[in-house]
């Protein structure tokens, strides 16, 4: 199973996002906010981060890009959590780095199925 | 399914009230005309974290609410639209809006609320009258936060129904794909999961063995997917990449004879499709039904009413007292399986151990009960908003203390004493800006809400730089109403004191504001019955202070032990500004008046502890000890002390329960050893050191702070 | 000085079951103590417990008779010293030195204070009739909390308005106390 990186500013997010994941048998680690995640993401090695887009202290573009920017996080799958339907956000999202992108709102099911496509 | 999201529920509605107070003080700080886009984005953070919670989580009248907010949000973040005041105004109602539908998920009880279906009418109507286009064709349809899905994955909808036998697809990723995380490879695997995949990969790109670059794609590939599903779900798979590839998809031509091969796979991919992918398939509806089959339960969950956010620091306290009272409690247990006489000194250790830890077991959990008080001040930001437009008042409102903390039950109980007293420092207090400028008074006047401990009090004021108490006026209404008589020779306090009598109000016209009939004799009341003060103090012209003590049934202090000769005393944490060791150099000696250490640029006055407080000090001169420069009623003093000790946090006690006001001492804690140490005031350390104003203003000749 | 016709016995010890007494007079009970040589008493429903002298935080610029503050189960009660109170010369406390932990009506509210006695004698019932005014009833304020005189086994007890003693300001001078009694 997969030790997956949950990063979004909402606390009920987070949690739907880890229960979701945990009860699928992952190991989850959570974060609120782009830095924390980025510190969480040093200090042990993650298999695929979700990450919100919006968020304070430093927002989920940025945190991708700093991620990309770590040799051990080079080819890990990073997906977007984001409202924004509309296509500038994704090429925005695409080009800091990411893999792909989850639109909210989704389900535990929807969130599984993405999972499951970039972890196999 | 099977993950019920009610659970989440209750996170969501608190992250969401505290999302919408942030909105609303982000927009009360906001000056239409020099827009700050971290604010901005600050209120557009909160807005869209509540759109997203309430979509996923199903409330989708929020979330319609929302979206529309969020939209114009978006647009005056990114510069397309400009924000006015009249905006500002439109997004302080939607919070409200946005807060009663909220309230109402979270009682258990939705309905239409008029106001928010107005509310989005006005918003949808500045948004396709505005400057933006694109936005507003879509937003006005009610479902547009659910039909989001089915955009990203169902634009191909047309073309799905009639279902081809296959798909070949030629896929010519970008050289960059591995850096994106997207490997071809786990693309094919879901391929191969609709049904039987041929691949056949162009390796004509790939560049002579020494030029490679490890982690490029050089790579073509031509694929055959015999299965009968529609485009999109080929699409999807490619969803990520198809911005940045050189994809064909194309069906396989109308040789069916694929078909009847494997007709098992067929069935189980497709039942796999409709379980598991997230196409167009209607995903937001099925969420929709789970939450209303949820409402019973809500109903159960709905006795919690209030709750509590508890700082994890003050749980984990509560933990480690557990773990030590489990400790004991093991100890105890096994001393009592085999009790001679000879263990009686451990018997009596361990209850005295035992009782130690209930104590601080029963401290740390009243400590959870004590909150900010910012939790009460936040909302007159909105009050006094709202307030002076109303009355064509301009006002400034500043809140300082909102650290300091007082118990949940007290605060609960104070609001509306408060929010009456600043109704009618706005109303009676501050002037109109003509009459303001006439005084030769700023035009915008300033009320000033401050929160500090005192003696084992919670004080909180409410300031103006109003017109003051009308002294007269207050005596001659007085007498009219037979409160005083003519001949009663009454002090201004006296005479101030008497807009707290029953029936008083001086308004000239009864307003909305300070209500009708209930006077500041009910705010005195509903005071007196947390068992605390109000008092005024007023000069006429220059503004009037409102002071409430209430008692605290428990007070949290970060407190810095110091130590003179063998006493500890505390120091309100806070109050220190830095702690000086060696100080020879700095010393100036007054003859006959207070010594003054020189820092930096300014004297500051020194307060021997020992000397004031008649006690042996261990070090006999004065440079063997330690200056503490702490600040404390405008002013900065240093205290000589002997040594600093540990830094924590104590449990404030009143002196005055069972003794007296000390002057000097604010108050008394226990220590972990079960002493009682006492908690030093600045304030009234430096009125019983007689250090006098006007000493430290010599020193600033410049300062004329002593006015 | 002496208004009643005393009964054959002045005093009962609470222990006993003296039903007659009790049930033809209003009887009171008291704490009694030594300090120096005089036997107090205070109101037996004010009293709250009794316990060992144990060090006081003390409080900057108190009069001296207030020995400090105490930690009792978390509330912060302040120690005054009688014998130091009324003037006598103070001497070492020692393992035998007891605090009354008393509650006190102040204004409104009940005020918990401790106050430091030589040791605690015994409780007793003093019939209403038993007790005699203090011998002072001029305007001298320093016996305005001196209840009256009772005796028990033949000694004086200066039976204490500790509601009184407790309120009067800091500066009362009340060295003379126990030379007014005994006068």
């Amino acid at each position: 199973m997969a030790r997956i990186l949950a990063v979004d500013d909402s606390a009920s997010m987070r949690q739907m996002v880890s229960f979701t994941l945990k009860g699928a048998g992952h190991d989850v680690i959570e974060a609120s906010d782009g830095k924390e995640a980025l510190g969480k993401a040093k200090g042990t090695q993650v298999d695929l981060v979700l990450s919100d887009v919006n968020m304070p202290v430093m927002d989920g573009l940025t945190l991708v890009k700093e991620l990309r920017a770590l040799p051990n996080y080079k080819f890990i799958p990073i997906l977007m959590l984001t409202t924004e339907s509309t296509g500038d956000k994704k090429m925005e999202g695409k080009q800091a780095g990411a893999t792909g992108w989850l639109v909210k709102p989704f389900n535990p099911d929807q969130l599984l199925a993405t999972i499951k496509k970039v972890l196999g | 399914m099977g993950i019920d999201l009610s659970q989440f529920h209750q996170v969501f509605f608190e992250e969401s009230y505290e999302g919408l107070d942030v909105m609303e003080s982000a927009l009360l700080n906001l000056q239409p005309d020099t827009v700050d886009s971290e604010t901005i984005n600050e209120i557009f953070r909160a807005a869209h974290s509540i759109k997203g919670g309430s979509g996923t989580f199903g409330f989708i009248d929020v979330a319609d609410f929302t979206h529309v907010i969020e939209t114009l949000l978006d647009e005056i973040r990114s510069g397309t639209r400009k924000i006015t005041s009249e905006t500002v105004d439109l997004f302080l109602q939607s919070v409200d809006c946005i807060r009663k539908l909220i309230q109402q998920h979270d009682a258990g009880e939705p309905c239409v609320i008029p106001e928010a279906v107005e509310l989005k009418k006005v918003f949808e109507g500045i948004l396709s009258g505005g400057d933006s286009e694109n936005e507003s064709v879509s937003s006005p349809e009610p479902a547009s936060t659910i039909t989001e899905i089915d955009d990203q994955t169902g634009d191909g909808s047309q073309a799905d129904s009639p279902l081809t036998h296959g798909w070949k697809i030629y896929f010519k990723p970008e050289l960059d794909i591995l850096k994106t995380g997207n490997d071809p490879l786990r693309m094919f695997r879901e391929l191969a999961s609709l049904g039987a995949l041929s691949i056949t990969a162009d390796i004509s790109q790939v560049p002579p063995i020494g030029s490679i670059d490890p982690e490029a794609c050089y790579m073509a590939w031509e694929l055959e997917l015999d299965a009968d599903v529609s485009k999109s779900a080929v699409d999807e798979v490619f969803e990520w990449v198809v911005d940045e590839s050189e994809l064909r998809i194309e069906p396989l031509g109308s040789d069916d004879a694929v078909s009847d091969v494997k007709p098992e796979v067929l069935v189980e991919t497709a039942i796999e499709e409709i379980t598991l992918a997230p196409t167009a398939s209607t995903p937001e509806v099925v969420v929709q039904p789970e939450e209303m089959t949820s409402k019973p339960k809500k109903d159960a969950s709905k006795v919690e009413v209030s709750s509590i956010r508890v700082g994890i620091d003050k749980v984990d306290d509560l933990i480690n007292m557990v773990g030590e009272l489990v400790i004991t409690q093991s100890m105890l247990g096994e001393l009592g399986l085999d009790f001679t006489m000879d263990s009686l000194p451990r018997l009596l250790e361990g209850i005295e151990q035992l009782s130690q830890n209930t104590r601080e077991l029963q401290e740390s959990v009243m400590r959870i009960r004590m909150l900010p008080i910012s939790f009460t001040f936040s909302r007159f930001p909105r009050l006094v908003h709202d307030l002076s437009r109303t009355m064509n008042k301009k006002i400034e409102l500043k809140l300082t203390g909102e650290q300091t903390e007082l118990d949940k039950t007290v605060m609960e109980k104070i609001g509306d004493p408060l929010v009456h007293l600043v109704r009618n420092s706005l109303d009676h207090g501050i002037e109109m800006p003509e009459d303001r400028v006439k005084a030769g008074k700023p035009e915008t006047g300033t009320i000033t809400l401050n929160a500090f401990h005192q003696s084992g009090n919670i004080v909180i004021q409410i300031i103006d730089d109003g017109a003051g108490l009308n002294k007269p006026r207050i005596l001659q209404k007085a007498i009219e109403k037979e409160l005083v008589s003519e001949n009663d020779n009454l002090s201004d306090d006296q005479i101030h004191d008497l807009i707290f009598k029953p029936g008083f109000s001086t308004a000239d016209q009864v307003s909305d504001i300070s209500g009708r009939g209930v006077g500041m004799d009910v705010v005195r009341r509903n005071i007196n019955e947390l068992n605390g003060s109000v008092e005024v103090e007023s000069t006429e012209g220059q503004g009037s202070v409102f002071t409430i003590r209430l008692p605290l049934t428990l007070a949290i202090l970060d407190g810095q032990l110091i130590r003179v000769g063998d006493k500890v005393y505390i120091l309100p944490l806070i109050s220190i500004v830095e702690s000086i060791q060696s100080f020879q150099g700095m010393l100036h000696r007054v003859v006959g008046g207070c010594d003054l250490l020189r820092l930096r640029d300014e004297y500051v006055p020194i307060i021997k502890l020992s000397s004031i407080f008649n006690i042996k000090s261990t070090t006999q001169e004065m440079e063997d000890g330690l200056l503490v420069v702490v600040e404390g009623d405008n002013m900065k003093v240093a205290i000589l002390i002997d040594d600093l000790e540990a830094q924590q946090q104590v449990v404030i006690k009143s002196l005055e329960e069972n003794y007296k006001r000390v002057d000097g001492v604010s108050g008394a804690t226990i220590l972990g050893n079960g002493t009682v140490s006492l908690i030093l005031d600045i304030p009234g350390l430096i009125k019983l050191a007689g250090v006098q104003r006007y000493e430290y203003k010599m020193a600033n000749n410049d300062d004329d702070r002593a006015a | 000085m002496v208004n009643n016709e005393t009964e054959s016995s002045s005093i009962t010890r609470i222990n006993d079951d003296t039903e007659d007494s009790v049930a033809h007079e209003p009887s009171e009970q008291y704490l009694t103590f030594y300090i120096e040589d005089e036997i107090y008493g205070v109101d037996i429903l004010s009293v709250q417990e009794i316990r060992g002298w144990e060090p006081a935080t003390e409080i900057p610029n108190a009069p001296e008779y207030i020995k400090g503050v105490i930690n009792l189960r978390g509330t912060v009660v302040p120690i005054t010293d009688l014998r130091c109170r009324f003037g006598i010369k103070q001497f070492e406390y020692s393992g035998v030195t007891v605090v009354i932990i008393v509650k006190v009506q102040s204004g409104k509210s009940d005020k918990t204070m401790g106050v430091v006695v030589d040791a605690v004698s015994d409780v007793s019932n003093f019939n209403k009739s038993e007790i005699h005014p203090a011998p002072e009833l001029s305007e001298n304020k320093n016996t305005a909390f001196v209840k009256g005189l009772g005796s028990t086994e033949n000694k004086m007890v200066i039976l204490l308005d500790i509601n009184k003693l407790m309120n009067t300001s800091d500066d009362t001078d009340l060295s003379r106390v126990s030379q007014v009694v005994s006068a």
